[in-house]
């Protein structure tokens, strides 16, 4: 089917603070991004950049401590929405910024997640928002097979549905994630690792939403799986035209599985690009240092130059730009002011970057070049292996 | 399959010149409970007639998905399993452990980093009790004084600086990479020739890694120690040992120089290992680039394993000998070598030219 490309979910000025007794904790500060249809969002960072926050944040499944501070989280639903789902238009939940309206003229409410009451989450939940967890083995029920927990989901969501016609939408959903239908009785501990990470996403398709949040979906998987279930993801969206949210560590596979990237560091975005931005120019220091830290299968052998130092701790972060102390093209502003997301250069404004370097007001000497990030992290570099 | 249908290496081969730790032909297979009581015993047969070498001086990487055995040879080389077969030599001697003082002098020079930092520290204990362990334990410390000197240097040694202020911290005030160090400065106590990394990056964030990997060669350089290098990850192999050795569901399938074989893989088993990882360097940023596989499927049971070859059953290229029995080792020079029928059964084949006409690898 064709990709739609218009919006479907509006991230603004997300922050999601965990109250801990030595401190709070920001883990997600000031969020802002956007999902169009049929789009692979990646979100990378490193454990504890906030990521999984930020996506349990969409979705509201976050749990004292963890508290939503500020933000909105504005979801457009389809225009022409004739399924059986429950609708949730109700007042209390519509968007301050108004309606929208499609060139055909039909009115989609626009909806505030974050005002959503229990009920309407509940349908607003795996029918336009599903979520992928990272151990399979943990996500599924060990004492219920497969088949069970896919019906599971149907009658509770779909209440009109026949018991026949869910074991046949089951069995649909089977073959789709590629598993043969008669493993439907199999249970969890039955199946491989790929296998359950495949009932995974079948469970997760079942109600066919429009977004799918994938935290680490692979991460615990083999290579070679790994590449298989990444496949049959791809497979899947052209098939079926949802939208990802897709949440790893691994840059390298974002690089080539994602429409656009968003990276993270303590809680903030640092830059959004569209993959081939990021991978040809990589604007933030940070973002240069994630890439330089995967070693290349092809090509000639390239100095990786990593990261020095490590993440800073959440309830201490640095003053100004939190990667200030880590960054080797830090200077005084870095320190003292935050810097926000904004258009790196003019040339491309669709990447968006957090670093003072890009404003003229701090940084008038024009943009760094790929080469002079690579002077300056050689530098620390043979300082670090000089230091014994 | 039984054992007897395996092929049985009588060749002998030549001793490797100035190789510290040598394993043989070594076999594991863990027993399982008899489910009846006349019936054959089984096991899982978690690592066959596998022989490798470390040299000083010298990083030796093991490659392989989860489940293909490695961390079963590491241990097996430490000494944490017995040998179900098979001879390991310590510099040339057999190495005998009957005895724990032996065992215990072995350690000495063989020493085990493991892959997760955050189970492999007592929490309850500070980094100088960790550290002070092994110096006592191994005879290279006599008293308080020595101990704190020599954890000191230790803990320079791994780059935890400052020295002072990290000896009395418990493992949770340190981050994984930290925790990973004083791991390895744990290992490096014992003052081994040989040092085993299992999976040593796996646990830590993607910026530390390098740190990390690059702290082991630097280690490497200055003690001149033999590494294992245990991963998961082939890219990190090529960056960070001369040789790499490539196992799958227990068998030794090629191995030889990093470059050799990460660039021309031969075995079909390493060439869909290399063609599923992700690498930024390969993506054609126009168009999505997912390559669909030569092969798929999951590694087999290890308690009835594919006849013959093992990798078999999913290999784009099988012929029915590879059913009947594992390959012998092909040469196929420069120290380059694979277990694969289509270079060969056992005799050189330096040209690299396969005896079968393979089709081209989506690579």
């Amino acid at each position: 089917m064709a990709v739609e490309t218009d919006l479907l979910l509006d991230v603004k000025n997300l922050s999601v603070d965990y109250a801990a007794a030595n401190g709070t904790v920001h883990a997600v500060t000031n969020v802002n991004f956007t999902l169009r249809r049929g789009e692979i969002l990646g979100l990378a960072g490193e454990s504890g950049s906030g990521k999984s926050t930020l996506a349990y944040a969409v979705s509201r499944l976050l749990r004292p401590p963890a508290a939503i501070t500020n933000g909105e989280v504005i979801y457009y639903p389809r225009s022409q929405d004739n399924s059986d789902a429950i609708h949730i238009t109700a007042s209390s939940s519509r968007a301050k910024g108004g309606k929208r309206h499609d060139s055909d003229g039909s009115d989609t409410e626009p909806i505030d997640v974050l005002r959503l009451t229990p009920a309407q989450l509940r349908a607003f939940r795996w029918s336009e928002l599903a979520i992928v967890f990272q151990s399979a083995m943990n996500a599924l029920n060990p004492v219920m097979n497969i088949g069970k927990q896919m019906t599971d989901v149907l009658k509770v969501h779909r209440p009109l549905m026949g018991p026949d016609s869910r074991k046949q939408r089951a069995l649909e959903l089977l073959k789709l994630v590629g598993i043969a239908p008669d493993r439907i009785n199999s249970y969890p501990h039955e199946l491989s690792g790929g296998m359950r990470q495949r009932a995974v996403i079948a469970i997760a398709l079942a109600l066919s939403p429009e977004i799918i949040i994938m935290d680490e979906p692979t991460t615990a998987l083999d290579v070679v799986v790994q590449r298989e279930i990444l496949t049959e993801i791809m497979r899947l969206r052209e098939q079926l035209g949802f939208s990802v949210i897709f949440i790893t560590h691994d840059l390298s596979l974002l690089l080539e599985l994602a429409d656009k990237v968003a990276i993270m560091y303590a809680g903030k975005l640092i830059e959004t690009a569209s993959r081939r931005d990021l991978y040809l120019h990589p604007r933030h220091p940070y973002s240069y240092g994630l890439l330089k830290s995967f070693p290349t299968i092809n090509g000639p052998r390239r100095v990786m130059t990593g990261i020095p130092g490590s993440p800073p701790d959440l309830r201490n972060v640095p003053s100004g730009c939190s990667f200030h102390p880590r960054c080797p093209l830090a200077f005084d502003a870095c320190r003292s002011v935050v810097p926000m997301l904004q258009a790196s250069t003019r040339e491309t404004p669709e990447q968006l970057v957090a670093c003072h370097l890009y404003d003229e007001r701090f940084a008038p000497d024009g943009v760094p070049s790929s080469a002079d990030f690579a002077k300056a992290y050689l530098k620390p570099l043979a300082e670090r292996s000089h230091s014994v | 399959m039984s054992i007897a249908n395996q092929p049985r290496v009588t060749r002998e081969e030549p001793r490797a010149e100035g190789a510290i730790l040598e394993a043989e032909h070594i076999r594991k297979y863990f027993p399982l409970r008899k489910a009846r009581l006349f019936g054959s015993q089984r096991a899982v047969r978690a690592v066959e007639d596998t022989s490798l070498a470390l040299y000083p001086g010298r990083a030796t990487a093991l490659v392989g998905e989860s489940g293909s055995g490695k961390t079963t040879v590491a241990r097996l080389l430490a000494r944490m399993y017995d040998l179900t077969a098979g001879t390991i030599h310590f510099r040339g001697k057999p190495v005998d452990l009957q005895s724990a003082s032996s065992l215990r002098e072995y350690r000495r020079h063989v020493q085990l980093v493991f892959q997760d930092p955050f189970a492999s520290l007592n929490p309850v204990h500070t980094v100088r009790y960790h550290l002070t362990r092994p110096l006592r334990v191994h005879g290279h410390s006599r008293n308080a004084d020595e101990d704190t000197e020599q954890v000191l240097a230790l803990l320079r040694k791994v780059s935890l600086s400052p020295a002072e202020q990290f000896i009395e911290k418990f493992p949770h005030q340190l981050s994984g990479g930290q925790r990973q160090r004083v791991a390895i400065a744990r290992a490096l106590a014992a003052q081994p020739e040989v040092l085993l990394a299992d999976e040593p990056v796996s646990m830590l964030d993607v910026s530390i890694r390098l740190d990390v990997l690059n702290l082991l060669l630097r280690l490497k350089e200055e003690e001149q120690l033999a590494l294992l290098f245990i991963t998961h990850d082939i890219a990190s192999a090529r960056y960070f040992a001369e040789d790499t050795l490539v196992m799958y569901a227990g068998q030794m399938v090629e191995g030889g120089p990093s470059d050799d074989v990460i660039q021309q893989p031969k075995h079909p088993y390493t060439q869909l290992l290399i063609s599923a990882a992700p690498d930024p360097e390969r993506i054609d940023l126009n168009g999505k680039n997912l390559t669909d596989l030569p092969a798929r499927g999951e590694i087999p049971s290890l308690i009835t394993p594919p006849s013959g070859c093992r990798f078999h059953p999913r290999c784009p290229h099988v012929m029915p000998v590879c059913r009947e029995r594992f390959p012998q080792r092909t040469e196929l020079g420069g120290g380059h070598w694979t277990h694969c029928f289509l270079y060969g059964d056992g005799e050189t084949n330096a040209g690299q030219k396969p005896l079968i006409t393979v089709t081209k690898q989506a690579l």
